[in-house]
Formats: structure tokens, C-alpha cells, sequence
């Protein structure tokens, strides 16, 4: 039984997901204005959080935020359902199947066989869609593979229960109801204006703009703090935090300028497309700075990569962000 | 970043495998571009796998000194902790830490072991093996 659903290769799983879901139905949309609309372009510094004993930062929001904001600006309907046993959850899951219906699964990236044995780390922030089923395998679109594919039902159920942070508990999920006609203005302005409050006005230092700032103070003290071997690992996490998740690169922030240059063109505002063109150059500075701290984390750092060259990178990467998100504001009010 | 600067130094990905990011074309617009990897990139996550190395080592040697039981090298190997592997073997914190010795891993009933060796896929009688020395880079093929 397999669902004639069209598997569109994205950068990022959740924005991915969500862009083939509402595309199978009907709406015609790209991953990039659906992380947009979603509003999931996000930074956080969270020291206190660790993963693999390394703090947490983050360039995106919440894990299943984008899905959320996005379905209900546009007002599609959708149903959600949590699950105690594994086998309730795959029988839900069969059943919607059998319906035709592509149904969206939260996952750890662990135990998918499809996975590059490189890239097999616990993390359990992962979405992919189920659309069809042979047997006992499963068809499987994960939006982050170049072509559909193929995972047994023992490694799925392993998948989709998942433990440790953030356990997807064999989260699933689907869309009930898709309105004829979408009108994407208001749903691109209101996402806008949510990124925009997140990034300038979030109180305390650590999220947004500020937490930006309030990294690259920390960066400089690392090496004094932690010595040699330890800041190497955290600079380590920060570049897999920022490049490696499915970003698209430059921590969403290329991502995001792709949804602005779109967006220009929906609204019919050309002041967008100079502000995607100031993301893409915030995002380039993040490539840099990934760049100068690798060097570092394999000591290959030259006199001009210094710690504190990486702050200023940091510091640069906030006041070009902070700039971009006010004129943005300006440009939604 | 433009399509000409889309990175592609191979390192992390099979030859079928890529990943897509967001690059800019001659005109300036956005296209979803092919990328095969990106150096740093691969430095960070072979760093990363060198830290799983360390404690696969560490592991291996902690089982050869007595100190741990085999356990402790499939738990290193994937890269579990006590706390995520006793929830997925369904028993508590303290109950695997009391596994972990080689004493009590001696004498624990075979629909214990089955419990441990169906987490790390593996069969019972491998769950009691372990290597003598870690393969270097063994992550190539887990």
C-alpha cells in the first residue's frame, strides 16, 4: 500500500515536513516560506542545558513549533496524538495509512538503518512523513534524503520511542482539513513580526539578539575558563549546532533570507529583498565564524583567528541581525 | 553564500547521500543547491566521534582492569549513559550501575541479557564479548 505522495528533497526536517504535507494537499508551498511563516528562525545560548555534557545552543525554535504556528496561520487542520504503547501508536499509524493518509512522525535519529553511520548520534528532534506500507516495511519520505526511503517496522517502532531529552513518545501527526483557498499575506506578515519580537524584545540575555551578544562574551572567555581540550569541545557542539542539524547553513539564516526574497514578491514589497540580501550576508558571517572555530577546535588556528576575532565575528553577526529585524518590524507594521 | 561557494568536501556523506542548502544563483535568487559536505563540518563531527571513541576506549579498559563488566563497552559503543540506557532496557539507574559489575553481569538470568542485547540489536552471546583493542575509526562501519 503505498500513498502517491512527492517526496521534495528540503534542508531541514520540520520545515521540510511540513512544506511536503500541505503540498500533497494541495498547497502549493516552499520550505522555506513555511519556515517562515512558521517563525522558526530563533537563537538561544542555553548553558544550562546540556547535550552530550556540552551546552545547548540553538538557531531554530521549538521542535514541532514551525508545524504548529504554520498550520494554524493558515488555517489547516490537524490532528496530533502522543502514545504510552508501541504498539497502539503503529497500529494508528497502519490505519491512517490505510486510509491515505501521510501521517508525520516525530523520531530519534539513532535507529534509522538510513541513516549515514556518521550521523547516527541520539538526537530526538527528528520529522519525517510515512506514506506507504509493504509488508513490514515502510515507506518513509524523510525530507532531509535526497529520494524516498525504506525502514522496517522493528527500527521505526525503536524510532518513534526514542528516550532520553526531548523523547518523541511516538508523536504522530496529520492534517484533517485544508482550506480551498490560502491566502498567504497576513499569515507571512504575522510569522515576520513573531520572529522579529523573539530575536529584539525577549527578556533576559540569553535569547535572540542579545543572546548573540551574550555568546561571543563567552567565547572569549572560554579558553581561560575550561583550558585547551574542553573549549575545543564546545566550540565543537556550537558548529554542530549551527551547520550540521539540516540548516541549510549559516544557522537558518540562509533559509530565512530565501523566505524574505519570497515573501518580497507575495507582498509586493521590495524593501524585503534588500533585507534578505542583509540575512544572507549575517548568514555568511556565521559561515565565517564556523570556519575560524574549527580551526581552532583542530588547532590550526592562525594569529588572526584568535578568540577574540571569533567574539567580533559574533558581535558582527548580532548588529547585522538586530538591524535586519528592525527594519523588518518597520516594514510589517 | 553563492552556488559557485555551496561547499562540497565529502567526509561525513556516502557517495548517494547529500544534503541541500540554500545558495544564490547569478541572479541573485534563492535555489536549493547540493552540497556533499563542508570542512568544518566534518572536523566537528569527526570530534565528535572521537569523544565516543575515548569512552569506548576508557570502557574497554575499565573491562580488561575488572573494574566493569562487557556491558560498559556496548553501552560506550552506543553512546549511552547509565540514565538513557536504563530507560530503554526498562529497568532503574541503580539497577544497571549494580549490571555493570562484572560479579553480578556473571551471574544475570538470560532474559536479563535478552533485555540488554535487544536494545543494542545484538544477540546474548555477543553482549558478553568484547573486543580486545577499539578499531580505530570503527564508526565506518558500526
Amino acid at each position: 500500500m503505498k500513498i502517491d505522495f512527492k517526496h521534495r528533497h528540503s534542508a531541514h526536517c520540520e520545515s521540510g515536513v511540513s512544506s511536503n504535507l500541505l503540498f500533497h494537499y494541495g498547497i502549493d508551498i516552499s520550505e522555506a516560506m513555511a519556515f517562515g511563516i512558521g517563525g522558526g528562525l530563533f537563537f538561544g545560548y542555553l548553558p544550562f542545558i546540556k547535550v552530550n555534557k556540552l551546552p545547548l545552543t540553538t538557531f531554530r525554535c521549538e521542535v514541532g513549533g514551525i508545524f504548529k504556528r504554520l498550520t494554524r496561520k493558515i488555517g489547516v487542520g490537524v490532528y496530533w496524538q502522543k502514545f504510552r504503547s508501541p504498539e497502539k501508536a503503529m497500529d494508528a499509524l497502519d490505519h491512517s495509512l490505510e486510509e491515505g493518509i501521510p501521517v508525520g512522525c516525530r523520531t530519534g535519529g539513532y535507529w534509522l538503518p538510513y541513516f549515514p553511520s556518521a550521523f547516527r548520534f541520539h538526537f530526538n528532534m527528528h520529522n519525517l512523513v510515512v506514506f506507504g506500507k509493504e509488508g513490514d516495511k515502510y515507506l518513509i519520505s524523510d525530507p532531509v534524503f535526497p529520494e524516498p526511503v525504506v525502514c522496517n517496522r522493528k527500527d521505526l517502532i525503536k524510532a518513534r520511542f526514542a528516550k532520553g531529552a526531548l523523547a518523541p513518545k511516538g508523536t504522530m501527526y496529520y492534517l484533517t482539513s485544508v482550506p480551498e483557498k490560502v491566502d498567504f499575506s497576513p499569515a507571512i506578515i504575522k510569522g515576520i513580526k513573531e520572529v522579529c519580537r523573539r530575536m529584539l524584545k525577549t527578556p533576559g540575555p540569553i535569547i535572540g539578539v542579545r543572546g548573540i551578544r551574550f555568546l561571543a562574551n563567552q567565547v572569549e572567555k572560554w579558553p581561560k575558563k575550561f583550558g585547551k581540550r574542553k573549549t575545543s569541545l564546545y566550540l565543537g557542539q556550537l558548529i554542530r549546532m549551527q551547520e550540521e542539524l539540516g540548516t541549510g547553513g549559516g544557522g537558518f539564516r540562509f533559509m530565512y533570507a530565501a523566505f524574505l526574497q519570497e515573501a518580497a514578491g507575495i507582498l509586493k514589497e521590495n524593501r524585503l529583498l534588500d533585507l534578505s540580501q542583509k540575512m544572507t550576508k549575517a548568514g555568511d558571517r556565521w559561515r565565517e565564524f564556523a570556519v575560524v572555530a574549527s580551526r581552532n577546535c583542530k588547532n590550526r588556528a592562525s594569529d588572526s583567528d584568535s578568540f577574540e576575532a571569533m567574539s567580533d565575528i559574533l558581535r558582527d553577526c548580532a548588529n547585522r541581525e538586530a538591524e535586519v529585524y528592525k527594519e523588518l518590524m518597520a516594514v510589517v507594521h | 553564500m553563492k552556488i559557485s561557494e555551496v561547499p562540497q568536501d565529502q567526509g561525513m556523506m556516502t557517495d548517494d547521500v547529500h544534503e541541500v542548502c540554500y545558495a544564490l544563483d547569478k541572479d541573485g535568487r534563492y535555489v536549493l543547491a547540493a552540497s556533499s559536505g563542508w570542512e568544518p563540518k566534518n572536523i566537528t563531527n569527526d570530534q565528535a566521534w572521537e569523544v565516543i571513541e575515548k569512552q569506548v576506549t576508557k570502557a574497554l579498559k575499565d573491562i580488561h582492569a575488572g573494574k566493569q563488566s562487557p556491558l560498559a563497552f556496548h553501552m560506550a559503543k552506543n553512546q549511552m549513559n547509565i540514565s538513557l540506557l536504563s530507560k530503554y532496557v526498562r529497568f532503574s539507574r541503580w539497577q544497571v550501575r549494580r549490571h555493570l559489575k562484572p560479579a553480578v553481569f556473571k551471574r544475570l538470568k538470560p532474559d536479563i541479557l535478552e533485555r540488554y542485547a535487544d536494545v543494542f540489536e545484538i544477540t546474548v552471546k555477543q553482549l558478553q564479548e568484547y573486543p580486545e583493542n577499539i578499531d580505530q575509526r570503527f564508526y565506518r562501519n558500526l
